[in-house]
C-alpha cells in the first residue's frame, strides 16, 4: 500500500528533479542576460546540443565501455556546449552588442533555426537515448514505492551546480569582475576590466550550464529534435518569474515551476502549461523585474 | 534606432500610383499566366503580407517588437474553424467577421497587459501570452482537435453558391485568389492611411522619443494599445484567409516559432519602410517553399539567411533598394 506520505515524497522528488534541470537551463540564460544584456533565443539549442552530445558519446560511441567511465563522460555535453557557446559569442554575437535589442533577438532566432538543423544533420531525425546509466543505478524504496536512483543523482547535481555557481559569482575574484561588468559595463571597462573577455566567459559558463542540463537529462529521457524550443519557453517562464539576470531568481523560479508543474501534471493536466505561462504573466504585471530582479 | 536613415516621407497616393498601379495590374493578371499551384503560392504570400503589415505597425512604426503574433493569426484561423464547427456557417464574410471579432478581443486582452512594457519585456510578454493559447489549443482535444487540428471547408464568397462540381484547386487559384487580392489591397490601403494619419505620426513620435511624445501631449499607452488592436485585427484577418486556403488549422500556427517567421518576413523586406513587410512576406513565402523543396535542412538555410540579413543587410530588401536608389540619384545629381 502506498501511504499518502510516500506519494507526497515522490511528488517532492519529481518537483525537485524538474527544478534542477530547469535551474541549469534558466540559470545560464539569466547569467548571460545579467552580464551581457542579451536574450539568447538559441539558449535552448545549447541545452539540446548538450543532450545530443552526451547521448551520442554514452549511448553510441562508447556504448560498451565500463559504467564508471560513462559516468565520467556524462559532462561531455556540457563541455561541448561551452565550446560551441564560446565560438558563437566571439563570431556571431559580438557585432550586436551595440545594436538595438531587436537585432539580437533576430540573430539568435536565426541561430536557433541553424542549430536545430545542425543537430538533425549530425544525429538524424530519430531520438537518441543513453539509458544504460539510468538502468544500472536501479532504484530506491521510498516507503512502499520505488524511485529511480538516477533521478536523485540529478537533484544532487542541480544542488551542487547551484552551490558552485553561487560560490563562483560571490566568492571569487572573477565573480567580482563579473558582477562589476553586469552593473556597469562602461565603468568596469574604464577600471581596466577586459569586457570582451568577461563576456565570452559569461556566455561560455551560461552555455556550459545549459549543456549540463541537457547532459543529465539524457539518461532518463531521450534527446529529440524540438526539445530546444520547448526548453527555451519554459526557461523564459523561470527567468520572468524569478527576475531576468538574477541567479537567486532563477533558482526560485525553477522551484516554483517545478512544483507547479508537478501539481499540474497530476491535478490539471490540460491547463498545466497554460497555468505556467499565466504565472509568468501575473508576475510580470505585479513585479515587472521579477521576484528577485533589480528594478531597472 | 536613430542611425538608420528614415525612408518614409509622406508621399501622396497619387505620387506612388505610377509604380504601384502596374504592380496591382500584374497581380490581377498573374492567374492567367501562372499555373494554379503558383497562383495559390502567391495567395499565401499576399495573406502573409497582410499579417506582416499588421505586425509592422508595432515594430516599424511604434517600435515594439512582438514575438507573439502567432496568437492573433492563430485566433483568426481557429475562429473560422469554430464558426464553421459550431454555427455551421459557410460564408467567408461571416468567417472573417468571426475572425476579426475574436482577434480584436484577444488583442485587447493581451494588449492591455503588454503595452505597459517596451523593449525586451514586451517581446517576452507577448511570447508568453501567445504560448498560453498554444498550450490550450494543443491540450483541449475535444474542442480544438489537438495536434490533428480542425478542418475548414471551401466557403461561399460574397454569398455566391458553391458549384458542387467545382474543383477545389481551381476555386482556390481563381475565385479565392481574387478574393485574397481584394482583401490584400484593401488592407494595404487602410494601413497606408493609418500610418500617414495623425495617429500614425503620433506612433512614430512614440517610437523615436517616448519622453518628447508624451511632452507634446500624446497618450502613449492609449496610442500603443490602439496600435496593438489594429495590428492584432490585421493579423487575425490574415489567419482567417490563410485557414481557408490551407483547409486545416493546427496548433503549429500558434507556436512561437511561427511568430518568429512573421518577424523574419518583416526584417527580410525591411521594417523601416511601408512596402518592406509586403515584399518580405511574398519573398519569404517563395524562399521557404524553395528551401523546403531543395533540402531537408531548409530550416538551417533559412536561419543562415536570417543571420546574414541581420549582419549585412539590416534594412532589408526594400530598405537596401531605397538606399541604392538614393545613392544613384545623388551621384547623377552632381
Amino acid at each position: 500500500m502506498l501511504g499518502a506520505v510516500d506519494i507526497f515524497i515522490i511528488h517532492v522528488f519529481n518537483a525537485l528533479l524538474y527544478a534542477s534541470v530547469l535551474f541549469l537551463i534558466a540559470g545560464g540564460l539569466s547569467l548571460i542576460y545579467g552580464v551581457m544584456r542579451i536574450v539568447n533565443l538559441a539558449h535552448g539549442s545549447l541545452y539540446a546540443f548538450g543532450a545530443y552530445v552526451t547521448a551520442w558519446v554514452i549511448g553510441q560511441w562508447l556504448a560498451g565501455a565500463p559504467i564508471l567511465l560513462l559516468y565520467l563522460l556524462l559532462p561531455a555535453g556540457a563541455i561541448a556546449a561551452a565550446a560551441l557557446g564560446a565560438m558563437l559569442e566571439s563570431t556571431l554575437l559580438r557585432p550586436f552588442y551595440r545594436r538595438p535589442e531587436e537585432y539580437q533577438l533576430l540573430v539568435t532566432f536565426g541561430l536557433l533555426m541553424l542549430l536545430e538543423d545542425l543537430m538533425r544533420f549530425f544525429w538524424g531525425p530519430y531520438p537518441l537515448t543513453a539509458t544504460t546509466l539510468f538502468e544500472t543505478l536501479g532504484s530506491v524504496t521510498v516507503g512502499g514505492s520505488v524511485y529511480p536512483r538516477y533521478n536523485l543523482l540529478v537533484i544532487v547535481i542541480g544542488v551542487v551546480a547551484a552551490v558552485f555557481l553561487w560560490a563562483f559569482v560571490y566568492k571569487t575574484r572573477f565573480g567580482v569582475v563579473l558582477r562589476a561588468t553586469s552593473q556597469d559595463m562602461r565603468r568596469a571597462s574604464a577600471m581596466g576590466v577586459n569586457v570582451n573577455r568577461v563576456y565570452v566567459q559569461a556566455f561560455t559558463i551560461g552555455c556550459f550550464m545549459a549543456g549540463l542540463g541537457g547532459a543529465i537529462v539524457v539518461p532518463s529521457q531521450s534527446a529529440v529534435l524540438g526539445m530546444a524550443v520547448d526548453a527555451l519557453v519554459l526557461a523564459f517562464v523561470v527567468v520572468v518569474v524569478g527576475g531576468l539576470g538574477s541567479l537567486e531568481g532563477a533558482l526560485f523560479g525553477a522551484l516554483i515551476v517545478g512544483v507547479v508543474r508537478e501539481i499540474g501534471v497530476s491535478m490539471f493536466p490540460e491547463i498545466e502549461l497554460a497555468v505556467l505561462y499565466l504565472i509568468a504573466v501575473v508576475v510580470l504585471l505585479v513585479r515587472p523585474a521579477g521576484l528577485f530582479g533589480r528594478t531597472a | 534606432m536613430t542611425t538608420v536613415p528614415l525612408t518614409w516621407q509622406t508621399r501622396s497616393p497619387v505620387k506612388v500610383l505610377p509604380w504601384t498601379l502596374p504592380l496591382i495590374l500584374i497581380l490581377f493578371a498573374l492567374p492567367r499566366a501562372l499555373d494554379p499551384y503558383q497562383t495559390i503560392l502567391l495567395a499565401y504570400g499576399l495573406i502573409m503580407a497582410i499579417a506582416s503589415l499588421g505586425f509592422n505597425l508595432l515594430l516599424g512604426y511604434t517600435g515594439l517588437l512582438s514575438f507573439g503574433h502567432s496568437a492573433y493569426f492563430g485566433v483568426g484561423a481557429y475562429a473560422v474553424a469554430f464558426v464553421f464547427k459550431y454555427l455551421h456557417v459557410r460564408s467567408m464574410e461571416l468567417f472573417l467577421l468571426g475572425a476579426i471579432l475574436a482577434s480584436l478581443l484577444v488583442s485587447a486582452l493581451f494588449g492591455y497587459v503588454c503595452v505597459r512594457y517596451t523593449r525586451i519585456f514586451f517581446g517576452i510578454l507577448t511570447l508568453a501570452l501567445s504560448q498560453v493559447l498554444w498550450s490550450l489549443a494543443f491540450k483541449f482535444y475535444p474542442i480544438t482537435g489537438g495536434t490533428d487540428g480542425l478542418r475548414v471547408p471551401t466557403p461561399t464568397l460574397l454569398g455566391l453558391p458553391i458549384e458542387a462540381s467545382a474543383d477545389k484547386i481551381l476555386f482556390l487559384a481563381n475565385n479565392y485568389y481574387y478574393y485574397v487580392l481584394g482583401f490584400f489591397l484593401a488592407c494595404a490601403l487602410t494601413m497606408w492611411i493609418i500610418v500617414n494619419s495623425p495617429f500614425g505620426k503620433a506612433l512614430q513620435a512614440i517610437r523615436d522619443n517616448e519622453t518628447r511624445a508624451e511632452f507634446i501631449g500624446v497618450h502613449i499607452r492609449r496610442y500603443r494599445f490602439v496600435a496593438f488592436l489594429v495590428s492584432g485585427a490585421f493579423t487575425g484577418i490574415a489567419g482567417a484567409l490563410w485557414v481557408v486556403l490551407n483547409g486545416l488549422t493546427t496548433p503549429d500556427i500558434l507556436y512561437w516559432p511561427f511568430s518568429g517567421e512573421i518577424v523574419f518576413m518583416s526584417v527580410l523586406g525591411g521594417f523601416r519602410s511601408f512596402a518592406g513587410p509586403i515584399v518580405g512576406a511574398v519573398v519569404f513565402n517563395y524562399l521557404k517553399t524553395w528551401a523546403v523543396g531543395a533540402t531537408v535542412y531548409w530550416q538551417a538555410l533559412m536561419g543562415a539567411i536570417l543571420v546574414f540579413l541581420v549582419l549585412v543587410l539590416p534594412s532589408g530588401i526594400v530598405g537596401t533598394a531605397l538606399q541604392l536608389i538614393a545613392r544613384l540619384k545623388h551621384r547623377f545629381a552632381r
